[in-house]
């Protein structure tokens, strides 16, 4: 029998719950359910990270989760990132450092930034490069990306310090 | 993707049951090949049966005398975050740090990676260096298998419907022992290896005292090249010995030409990263960095 | 500029003004940034249906039959399109965007009628309660097939005996159309002076040939389409597109309907390089909206936009060079076949126009061939057919300039294209930046840079774009506290319609921040051509910037009705309205935007324009990169871009332009390829195989922007979108031949194919 499941879960600090088919992919659930349009499906298998979100504290491509699999876990998506009215520094400095530019990976790069940002201080440009590997931009060729994810490490350890 | 049912059993047993159904069940972990197949239609399934909610299969034990147990389902992120893993089995690293990207990662297991059985699967060269054995459960109970004896075809293995594999087991590293695994990819991340070289060696008094080679993308499985390891042993560490075991692997190898590589560039890069990772593996057995 | 004074990213400018030239933060920022900006698949609707496609399996068949019973009858199925739902075709012709082509190809090619042409040909459309059964239906729909042989590259389809894929396509050989059928569907040639005579002047001679793979964009946002066929027959299409307003016309003219039924709201977009200004869903997601009575969204997969979307031309590329002693090139000639996929129209003729644009020659042939091969019918990518081109020219180029042992970029400065060298396609230049961007890279700390270590190779090359304009509208108005909404119908595929409200900002002395910029309906604003060939910061911006005067000479005239002056007496000058012949009034902008209101009413600004005076832009690059030799991997360990933008208006997005269209040539030089099996399948129909480079495939992208302004653009503007991504490859191929010694001739240049190369060379 063909039956939904339900599930409850934890959405950027809110609590969520939704019915939903086990072959439906988080991403399918977030974005046609829960209505969080800015996750982005780019390819549907894991290989640009435009769909990228936190699940329990690491990124993951939500494409390649099931949104049963999100029973109890707690996630954060890009609608998560800015505090209230004020943008994250990472979200600043990509608009100030112009790393975006048709803007449709921003969403993916933004969570995946600010994963890393979040638990390194002063990541090098090659960590940086390996840590965003699996989020493709094709319009940026990566240098503003990188750049501003540099000024929001400079600019968080300013805060911090 | 077709309607199927999804079960997340919390133990073993449950696990074995629905697995062994008329459901066509199939094992899900992280779900970064799973998912992908069933979407494109491959694989007839009624049934995903969520492994990670089962205690063993997320255990991460290194028993400062018995060695490391791996649960089939640990992602590799878990497993590369762990201090002690990383000194121990640096050649485990390897692979856990290069499949697919961090997102990736995030979910992808070890175990996942030798269950999908591929060719190319960038996991299994270093399992079978290492001389991992497999526990697997069934309604009989647990049987163990070599690492190189799980892959039997491209997406085939010796795992019976109603089997579960619920560890890995690595043994202690043994003094002067280094392993190491390098793959070629056009990229620097997110590929699939063209070619794939898994090395272990040990070393006592300027000689190898045990090797273990094994190779990606190069054969219908993993291919685990007894011979060209066997050939070290009592030779000593030197350039000779280490070309003629990477000359005896891209002997071994019988590549196929596909999208991703030519039969003649596979089998070069055998003999490539086979001695290149036999380098590196002696550099770690010596206790240095690569 | 010397060497000595390096930045990342350098702006050679060579004019000032207060917003032209600055940095602010884009107008649609904050939206994208928290994901609140709204791309096409992101619309949701009241009972809005999901479509998908089914494309065909083969490369080449006819079509016998097509059963959608089974389809039909599965539960949450609603409506079922084919090809025999839309209107005959007859002999029109469309306007697609960029040229006109049959309306039977735009037709065929959005739903085959009597043959599929490639594999992933679109053949009927599904509209169903969710994706997944909507997907299910699709694989109960039964085609009967009759396979047909397959050819697949320009080469073999030109051949006499190869298959045919139109029987009632023959070739218009140079502007004549014959009987003859054929694969060819046009050879076209351009002519300067006597090549004989060039060639017998030459002291060198290289000849070589090339061949490119078929490459696509790769957006990372996947075509969609939402449409509603309304009960009164008003159609609202929504969509992710580079021209909102061809979406319309062609939709309306393949749906046999007026094109004023249509309103076309173009979504966000997530990317398109040319990729985005085919129809491909529109018309098909109307028929199901019309058989439904609800609107139906279809979303394109990832394997879907390799196998139904169009991406650019593989090519056969012959090139001949003649140069005397001296280092001048007397004589050039070229052959470009390009493959236009299952569809005439390759974009082979810009190609030929931009083969040989960097070089002042005086006896030069070019032969274009526009050839049909069972692959996807080809879409523009970013300046198309020059990179193809370039590739060929530069390499040739480079080795000459070895033959005779000159500097790369002295032997490119003697023959530098100049105001008024004539290209081989007829025009002659007017003022542009050939010899700029090559001085510029001359006196380049990254060219003068040592470069130590084995395997390790420098190179350059250099490439053109011609640019276009087209035509553009724009309205403006003016709110009462100063500031302007401005509305223009360029879909913003990079930052554009900031650059477009700078530039009314700059006309009106107002903020960037002052100005809001808005991307609106076919409804709401005038025609307004594609966002591509580099036109809308030029050609939309001089729409905004004559809008901009229209409101200044209404605020004039209302000034001067306020003051009871005559028009002529009050001067604007920097924001402030002045009355010279009243003792000096003053009245700042954003006063008299107050005042409009009860002083007879609101001001609107509006313009509709179609510039001529397009300037061209010369790109150049430096690339230095290392070679594995025993693997055959190419790691890129510095890359400069050099680039003529005329007038940078938004100089960080000039920069993203450069930036974005080197790494596009760079996947096109090393790994980006349609691997096709020889029945026609792309193997590698996803991105884990189709490889476009990630993050930590390159170094930093360093910039220099040179100004050598346009003068058909008060601020001197030229468009910059596309030029950057004609000269990577070449460049890196020269790059390789310095690194290994190695010349490639087929792009890509990947691991397996450098191998190739080094071990001929060492066999040798």
């Amino acid at each position: 029998m063909q039956v939904k499941t339900r599930v409850e879960t934890t959405i950027n600090g809110e609590q969520v719950e939704f019915l939903c088919e086990p072959r439906q992919s988080l991403l399918e659930c977030l974005r046609d359910i829960v209505g969080l349009t800015g996750t982005k499906e780019g390819c549907n298998d894991g290989n640009c990270g435009a769909c990228t979100v936190m699940f329990d504290g690491r990124i993951v491509t939500s494409c390649l989760v099931l949104s049963v699999e999100a029973d109890g876990r707690e996630i954060t998506t890009i609608e998560g990132v800015a505090e209230g009215s004020a943008l994250h520094e990472i979200q600043k400095t990509f608009l100030e450092g112009a790393a975006l530019q048709c803007g449709v990976c921003t969403p993916g790069f933004i969570v995946a930034a600010k994963a890393l940002l979040d638990q390194e201080l002063n990541p090098s440009e090659e960590r940086i490069r390996l840590w965003l590997a699996n989020n493709l931009c094709r319009c940026t060729g990566y240098d503003k990306i990188i750049r501003s994810v540099q000024d929001a490490a400079a600019k968080m350890q300013e805060t911090n310090a | 993707m077709r309607w199927v049912d999804y079960e997340s059993p919390s133990t073993v047993q449950e696990a074995i049951s629905l697995l062994g159904g008329d459901r066509k069940a199939k094992m899900l972990a992280g779900g970064t090949d799973v998912l992908v197949q069933l979407r494109a239609g491959r694989g007839d399934t009624n049934l995903i049966v969520d492994v990670k909610g089962i205690p063993e299969l997320n255990e991460m034990r290194l028993d400062p005398q018995q060695g490391l147990t791996l649960g089939a389902a640990v992602p590799c992120y878990k497993i590369y975050g762990d201090a002690e893993i990383q000194k121990a089995y640096p050649g485990l690293i390897d692979c856990a740090s290069l499949i697919g990207g961090i997102q990736i990662q995030g979910r992808a297991s070890i175990g996942g990676n030798l269950c999908n059985s591929a060719p190319s699967a960038d996991a299994i060269p270093m399992l079978i260096a290492c001389g991992v054995t497999c526990k697997i459960a069934s309604a009989d109970g647990t049987r163990e298998v070599a690492a190189e004896d799980i892959c039997t075809g491209p997406g085939q293995n010796v795992l019976r419907a109603g089997e579960l594999l619920v560890s890995m087991h690595f043994s202690l590293p043994k003094a002067n022992s280094g392993a190491r695994y390098i793959r070629f990819i056009p990229r620097n991340e997110m590929d699939i290896a063209v070619a794939g070289s898994g090395v272990n060696v040990t070393l006592e008094n300027g000689t190898f005292k045990t090797a273990r080679i094994a190779l990606a993308s190069v054969a219908p499985t993993p291919l685990f090249v007894r011979e060209a390891g066997e050939a070290l042993t009592g030779q000593p560490v030197n350039d000779e010995s280490i070309a003629k075991a990477a000359a005896l692997a891209k002997a071994a190898a019988s590549p196929i030409t596909d999208m991703r590589g030519t039969i003649e560039y596979r089998k070069h890069l055998c003999e490539v990263l086979t001695r290149r990772a036999l380098n590196d593996a002696v550099k770690r057995a010596r206790g240095e960095q690569v | 500029m010397s060497t000595n004074n390096y930045e990342p990213n350098m702006v050679l400018s060579t004019k000032q003004f207060k917003v032209v030239g600055t940095r602010p933060v884009r107008h649609d920022g904050a939206d994208k940034v928290t994901g609140r900006a709204l791309y096409g698949a992101d619309l949701q609707l009241a009972d809005l249906l999901h479509g998908a496609i089914l494309r065909s399996p083969h490369a080449h068949a006819r079509i016998k039959s097509i059963d959608t019973s089974k389809a039909e009858a599965l539960p949450g199925v609603k409506a079922v399109a084919v090809s025999t739902d839309l209107p005959a075709p007859g002999d029109q012709v469309v306007d697609i965007g960029e040229g006109d082509t049959p309306l039977k190809y735009v037709r065929d090619n959005v739903l085959a009628s009597d043959k599929v042409c490639y594999k992933g040909h679109a053949v009927a459309g599904v509209a169903a309660i969710n994706v997944h059964v909507a997907l299910e239906a699709v694989g109960l729909i039964e085609v009967e097939y009759e396979p047909l042989p397959a050819v697949l590259t320009a080469p073999d389809a030109m051949r006499d005996d190869a298959p045919v894929l139109h029987e009632d396509l023959t070739t218009d050989e140079l502007g004549e159309k014959t009987d003859k059928v054929s694969n060819v569907a046009k050879h076209f040639q351009f002519k300067l002076g006597d090549i004989e005579a060039g060639f017998a002047a030459a002291d060198t001679i290289v000849e070589r040939e090339f061949d490119t793979s078929t490459v696509h964009q790769g957006y990372i946002e996947p075509h969609n389409a939402t449409v509603l066929w309304n009960n009164d027959d008003r159609i609202h299409i929504w969509c992710s597109t580079q021209g909102s307003f061809v979406v319309r016309d062609v939709t309306a003219t393949v749906l046999g309907i007026p094109e004023s039924r249509i309103r076309v709201t173009p979504m966000e977009i997530g990317g398109g390089f040319g990729g985005k200004i085919p129809v491909y869903l529109e018309p098909v997601a109307a028929l199901l909206s019309k058989k439904t009575g609800k609107p139906v969204k279809i979303v394109m997969s990832r394997q879907e936009v390799f196998e139904g979307s169009g991406p650019t031309p593989g090519s056969h590329i012959k090139v001949k060079m003649g140069v005397t002693k001296e280092g001048k090139i007397v004589a050039a000639q070229a052959s470009l076949a390009y493959e236009a996929g299952g569809y005439p129209g390759a974009m082979v003729t810009p190609g030929a126009m931009c083969v040989f644009a960097a070089y002042d020659i005086p006896n030069v042939v070019v032969d274009g061939y526009d050839v049909v091969v069972n692959k996807p019918s080809t879409a523009a990518y970013r300046a198309p057919g020059a990179t193809n081109a370039a590739f060929a020219t530069e390499t040739v180029v480079d080795e000459i300039t070895e033959k005779l042992g000159v500097d790369a970029i002295e032997f490119r400065l003697n023959n530098a294209a100049k105001e008024g060298t004539r290209r081989a396609d007829g025009p002659k230049y007017r003022s542009i930046g050939c010899v700029d961007v090559l001085e510029a890279i001359k006196n380049h700390q990254h060219y003068n840079a040592p470069l130590e270590g084995p395997n390790r190779g420098r190179g350059v090359a250099i490439g053109f774009w011609f640019n276009v304009g087209l035509q553009s509208s724009c309205a403006i108005n003016v709110n009462s506290d100063g500031t302007l909404a401005l509305v223009e119908g360029s879909t913003d595929i990079g930052g554009s319609r900031t650059s477009i409200a700078m530039q009314a900002a700059e006309v009106l002395g107002l903020r960037a921040e002052d100005v809001r910029p808005t991307v609106v309906d076919t409804d709401s604003v005038g025609y307004t051509d594609v966002t591509g060939g580099s036109r809308v910061t030029f050609c939309t911006g001089i729409a905004a910037i004559e809008a901009a005067e229209d409101v200044k000479r209404q605020m004039v005239e209302r000034a001067a009705k306020i003051w009871d002056v005559d028009a002529e007496t009050v001067e604007f000058d920097g924001g402030t309205f002045r009355g010279v012949s009243n003792g000096n009034s003053e009245m700042s902008f954003k006063e008299l935007a107050g005042r409009l209101g009860k002083t007879g009413g609101p001001i609107v600004g509006r313009a509709t324009v179609q510039p001529k005076a397009v300037g061209g832009s010369f790109s150049g690059n430096i690339v230095d990169v290392e070679v594995d030799p025993e693997t055959g991997k190419v790691t890129i360990l510095r890359f400069t871009a050099v680039q003529d933008a005329g007038k940078a208006i938004h100089p960080s997005y000039v920069e993203g332009q450069m930036q974005g269209g080197s790494v596009q040539g760079i996947g096109w030089a090393l790994n980006e390829e349609y691997y096709m099996s020889q029945e026609g399948v792309m193997a590698n129909s996803s991105l884990l195989d189709y490889r476009i480079p990630t993050a930590l495939d390159l170094p930093m992208i360093d910039t220099v922007i040179v100004e050598v302004p346009n003068p058909g653009h008060p601020f001197g503007a030229r468009g910059v979108g596309e030029a950057n991504i004609v000269p990577p490859p070449a460049a890196i191929a020269n790059a390789i031949h310095a690194a290994v010694g190695v010349r490639m001739s087929r792009l890509p240049m990947n691991p397996p194919s450098l191998m190739e190369a080094i071990w001929a060379k060492e066999r040798q």
